[in-house]
């Protein structure tokens, strides 16, 4: 017997009979000999739940969590603290356990939230209209790019090399299979190199892809980048950001950005080595047609009552078939939902608040560390919560004893950035304390 | 509560708050000697401000108006809605899963590479492929990822001609939507009259420029296709690949493999067959196995393990390259491999048994009152063509809306395309002969109604908070955020 | 369903009015009742060139997207703006709400097209 299957041996029994049938075996019949595995999987057998809870426990005792050492690890994915009710309502199983909300009478719980959803990050960002989610921020760039094409049915796409270097290659490996061009743009004391920006976009260019702020943690200057792109008409300004920054940095909206995407980890979604996370997409309304993913909109029910269902499905693939710009189907749901109870726990002034306090603890190690010399800032540049640091030893030596005392160092930018030799990215959020900051200062300088 | 009806800008009042955050430990700074005054927002963000009960009791009612697997039955064709076991979630949130960072130092996380590497064999296994990437955030995007590698391989033939994806009516959408993004022309073919491929269309279909064919097996219809093998060879024998779309696989759980059945490329929903929840539509994982041909087109990295040590091998120099961030869904990763251990191998092929007992059941007493179009063996879902007397006006959508009175969630409705009147049901293992019963009772009384009081149909439903909205108005009347 | 006479028509259920060496284009009758509520139009650009055939308009419900195909080669002079704002237009008066003013590239592409009794009987078989 099985928790998960209820079948007793009289119920299987009554249910044959109905089918008229004498054995489960016939049910299977219709898969012919040569295609049926004619043995057991060779897999272990079921286990108790005490034995897989036991198992489970074994391997996750095997890694290392940041919250037993002191991680400055960043590079996309960052480390806020997680208020407990963003878990427990995601743990509700009403919202966990339910499908697409296809049937919108007995989905408004879905439908509401999601709505709630667009709302914060069309504010956030100073847009129009925000979608219902994408599968992360790499993918959001991808699907941002093919959306400019779409929308100018051009085929040039121009990126910065400071758009972080997953993001890049996702775009690639896309881009090649609908033969579009990606043209990368270099980079000047740590952001996109204007004057290259300037000569490259065209009458073919379909998008300009940027991220502030940048791989690096440097803020790019999005309002005169804007205007270079839009010496073109229907060329698309796309800017990649982390939500939290627009606690306190001008909205990506207000300077001219068209499409803004990003990777939503930030607002409340746990490490977990990489995913699931949450990829959003806003936009002005001009692009409402061509965004992918699901929208929800806002209507009237029979009795005239405020309800929401999901619109513009005409967009989509289920519907478009071949001609649908995305395949994305759902996506991130119950992410978007701990994202937006993350958004509307913290608040009008949590959101802030989080920012400038991860400013003020990343500047104050970026001081602390630089002050002595041994180590230096790669690049001089106004930056939000990561910055650049430069030594004369190889990270990966740097940061295996930093890991021998409690430290998770910083991400080792030389393996993407050949050029920029022993040369790494650190983060520091809310979560860290004075004390871990010095800590860290003193191990880094014992070691150098 | 279920009239609760605010949003939760309706409820926000200034200088309430719902969080705590600590004091700063370090001399504060003005932050415009931090960051460059031209840079800052001097405007308020217009965020709601509300209490952490506020929150709470927001988002509780919100819950209350929503039905997942834990309210009820939830016959979704091709969703297979099976229940989400509750250790899977709890297992994703222990601190080792949960709280550790994708660019760790490898010696830090052996634990999430032990499991994906344990994972990885489970699912070739299962598939009968012989390598597998766990990348894939959902169906689609493993769809995506499957097409983009029978692009690759045959470009590193340079056999370019071929543009061409063969895709049955049956599909998805999400098949065709697919194959274009992957730069493909699509050619659709027709089912038989017993809702197989016919291979006589396919043979006239495949050529030197078949690049591929995309099946689920078994199909839309829920019916096996016997002639898998020949479809195969036909396909093979032009030249092209074959795709198996997982999305019906928990039909044939230890029965049989699309491996075997000659299949080249296959993805898997972790959140269908492997009982990882749907979260309202996602988080998902759409893992991608491949015949030995294909591994060196597999995006990197792979988890591979050296002397008990666990690596991520970047090495396959013919990679299509990356199609995600970090490594895949691995909080989805975590939870379905849970189920698979909780399961094992006999475990799986019960539920696939139980899956299969239970549609055929419903389908046996459901065809007295429904329009069966085809009456045979079907696998673990099946699709019946609307009410079978159809002297009224009553149609698929009224008989979807009012099992929503009696407190099920309804079948997918008008899909696939080639069934008139579709619901499409599929009812999983999870589900026991009491459930099963009780739903056919719903479904012969609305049978009944159908006759003698259309009118309540067609006015359906009437004990939901909304009532049919109106989706034209929501489509022509844009309104997709709240302006106060 | 209503099909106007003195127009051309072809199998996709699109319409031409002939106006000189321009031609008003729109959807049929037909075509917005199988489409059902329309919600959105999207209308080509002006100065943009068309081959007949090219998908040149699209049409939405909120089941269903059409892709209008352009009957006849030409560059467009005008766009029917208030479709824009009022994409139910359509539904009540399919042949009155034209799309897009096209100007002619070659007349003769005209006969191929279908006359209204042609379509008539077409509009019978399909049924």
């Amino acid at each position: 017997m099985y928790p998960y299957v209820p079948h007793t041996q009289k119920d299987v029994e009554e249910m044959l009979k109905k089918l008229g049938l004498n054995d489960i075996e016939e049910l299977f019949n219709d898969i012919p000999e040569d295609v049926k595995l004619n043995r057991e999987l060779n897999l272990p057998k079921a286990k108790s739940e005490l034995e897989v809870r036991n198992r489970l426990m074994e391997l996750a005792n095997k890694n290392c969590s940041v919250s037993k050492m002191t991680s400055y690890l960043g590079a996309g994915a960052y480390e806020h603290y997680i208020p407990s009710v963003v878990n427990h309502i995601i743990s509700r199983s009403e919202f966990y356990t339910a499908y697409t909300p296809y049937q919108p009478e007995i989905s408004q719980g879905t439908l509401q939230y999601i709505f709630e959803f667009q709302t914060l990050i069309s504010e956030l960002t100073g847009m129009d209209v925000a979608n219902a989610s994408l599968y992360d921020g790499g993918t959001a760039v991808v699907e941002a790019a093919l959306m400019s094409c779409a929308y100018s049915k051009r085929d040039n796409i121009i990126i910065s090399k400071t758009v972080k270097p997953d993001a890049r290659k996702i775009l690639k490996t896309y881009a090649h299979a609908q033969n579009l061009n990606v043209i990368e743009v270099g980079i000047d004391d740590g952001v996109t190199d204007l004057d290259e920006l300037s000569n490259l976009v065209n009458e073919n260019t379909a998008a300009v892809i940027v991220q502030s702020p940048n791989f690096f943690g440097i803020i790019e200057d999005l309002e005169k980048m804007s205007e270079i792109v839009h010496k073109v008409k229907k060329t698309t300004f796309v800017a990649s950001v982390d939500p939290i920054s627009l606690g306190i940095l001008k909205r990506p909206g207000d300077l001219g950005v068209d499409v803004v995407v990003g990777e939503g980890q930030s607002l409340g979604i746990p490490l977990s080595f990489g995913g699931p996370y949450l990829g959003f997409m806003a936009a002005k309304k001009e692009y409402i047609r061509k965004m992918p993913g699901r929208i929800v909109g806002q209507t009237e029910d029979m009795g005239g009552k405020r309800s929401f269902v999901l619109t513009l499905t005409a967009r989509e693939q289920h519907i478009r078939r071949e001609k649908a710009t995305s395949n994305i189907c759902s996506n991130q749901g119950l992410n978007s939902l701990a994202a937006t109870v993350y958004m509307v726990t913290l608040g009008k002034k949590g959101i802030r608040e989080v920012a400038l306090k991860s400013t003020q603890m990343a500047h104050y190690a970026y001081e602390e560390l630089t002050k002595s010399g041994k180590v230096k800032p790669l690049f001089n540049k106004p930056f939000f919560i990561e910055f650049a640091l430069k030594t004369d030893k190889p990270t990966e030596e740097i940061n295996q004893r930093l890991l021998e005392n409690g430290i998770i160092g910083g991400y080792d930018l030389t393996k993407e950035y050949p050029q920029y030799e022993n040369s790494s990215l650190y983060a520091v959020t809310e979560v860290r304390k004075k004390e871990d900051i010095d800590k860290l200062k003193s191990v880094l300088e014992g070691i150098l | 509560m279920r009239n609760y009806d605010k949003l939760i800008f309706e409820i926000s009042k200034p200088d309430r708050i719902g969080y705590k955050l600590p004091e700063l430990d370090i001399e504060e700074k003005p932050i415009e000697s931090l960051i460059p005054e031209e840079f800052l927002n001097k405007e308020e963000l217009n965020l709601p401000e509300v209490s952490e009960v506020d929150v709470i009791r927001h988002y509780t009612n919100l819950s209350n108006k929503n039905y997942g697997v834990d309210t009820g039955f939830y016959p979704l064709g091709s969703c297979t809605m099976k229940y989400n076991p509750k250790i899977n979630e709890d297992m994703a949130r222990l601190d080792g899963f949960a709280n550790i960072h994708p660019y760790q130092p490898l010696s830090c996380v052996q634990g999430s590479l032990e499991l994906m590497y344990e994972l990885q064999n489970y699912l070739c296994e299962i598939s009968g492929m012989d390598e597998i990437t766990l990348q894939p955030a959902a169906g689609a995007h493993g769809e995506l990822t499957g097409v983009m590698l029978i692009k690759a391989y045959h470009e590193s033939r340079n056999d370019t001609k071929r543009n061409k994806i063969i895709v049955p009516d049956s599909a998805h959408g999400t098949n065709p939507a697919t194959a274009a993004m992957a730069g493909y022309e699509i050619i659709e073919i027709k089912s038989n009259k017993d809702g197989l491929v016919d291979l006589e269309q396919l043979r006239q279909a495949v050529g030197d420029d078949t690049a591929g064919l995309m099946l689920t097996n078994p199909n839309t219809l829920g019916l096996f296709d016997k002639g898998i093998k020949e479809i195969a060879k036909i396909v093979h024998d032009a030249g092209g690949l074959l795709y198996y779309d997982g999305a019906n696989a928990n039909a044939i759980l230890g029965y049989a493999r699309p491996g075997d059945m000659g299949f080249d490329v296959v993805h898997f929903n972790l959140h269908k067959t492997f009982s990882t929840p749907h979260g309202g539509g996602g988080p998902g994982s759409g893992p991608v196995g491949v015949k030995k041909d294909l591994v060196p087109f597999l995006p990197v990295p792979i988890v591979k393990k050296d002397n008990e040590k666990f690596y991520l091998d970047y090495d396959y120099p013919q990679s299509i390259g990356k199609i995600k961030d970090f490594y895949g869904h691995f909080g989805i990763l975590v939870r379905a491999y849970t189920y698979i251990l909780s399961m094992g191998s006999d475990g799986l092929k019960k539920a696939s048994q139980m899956a299969v007992l239970n549609a055929n059941y419903l389908k046996e007493h459901l065809k007295e009152d429904y329009y069966l179009p085809i009456d045979t063996i079907y696998k673990h879902e099946f699709v019946l063509g609307g009410l079978k007397d159809s002297l009224s006006d009553v149609i698929t959508l009224d008989v979807a809306k009012r099992l929503l009175d009696y407190g099920y969630h309804p079948p997918t409705v008008y899909f696939p395309l080639i069934i008139n009147e579709a619901l499409m049901i599929e009812p999983t293992e999870t589900e026991s002969k009491e459930t099963l019963d009780e739903f056919i009772e719903a479904m012969k009384n609305i049978a009944k109604e159908a006759k003698e009081n259309p009118e309540t149909l067609k006015t359906a439903p009437h004990n939901t908070v909304v009532r049919r909205p109106n989706e034209v108005k929501a489509a022509r009347d844009i309104i997709v955020k709240y302006e106060g | 369903m209503k099909v106007l006479k003195g127009l051309y028509y072809t199998e996709d259920h699109e319409w031409v009015k002939v106006d000189g060496n321009y031609a008003y284009i729109g959807i049929t009758d037909h075509a917005q009742h199988n489409l059902g509520d329309i919600v959105y139009v999207d209308l080509p650009e002006v100065d943009d060139e068309f081959d007949k055939g090219d998908a040149f308009a699209a049409v939405e419900s909120v089941k269903a997207a059409a892709d209008v195909y352009i009957p006849v080669s030409g560059k467009v002079v005008e766009v029917n703006e208030e479709l824009i704002d009022d994409p139910a237009l359509l539904n009540a008066d399919a042949f009155e709400n034209w799309i897009a003013k096209v100007e002619l590239k070659d007349k003769s592409e005209l006969d191929e097209l279908m006359s209204s009794d042609d379509y008539e009987s077409f509009l019978e078989e399909e049924e």
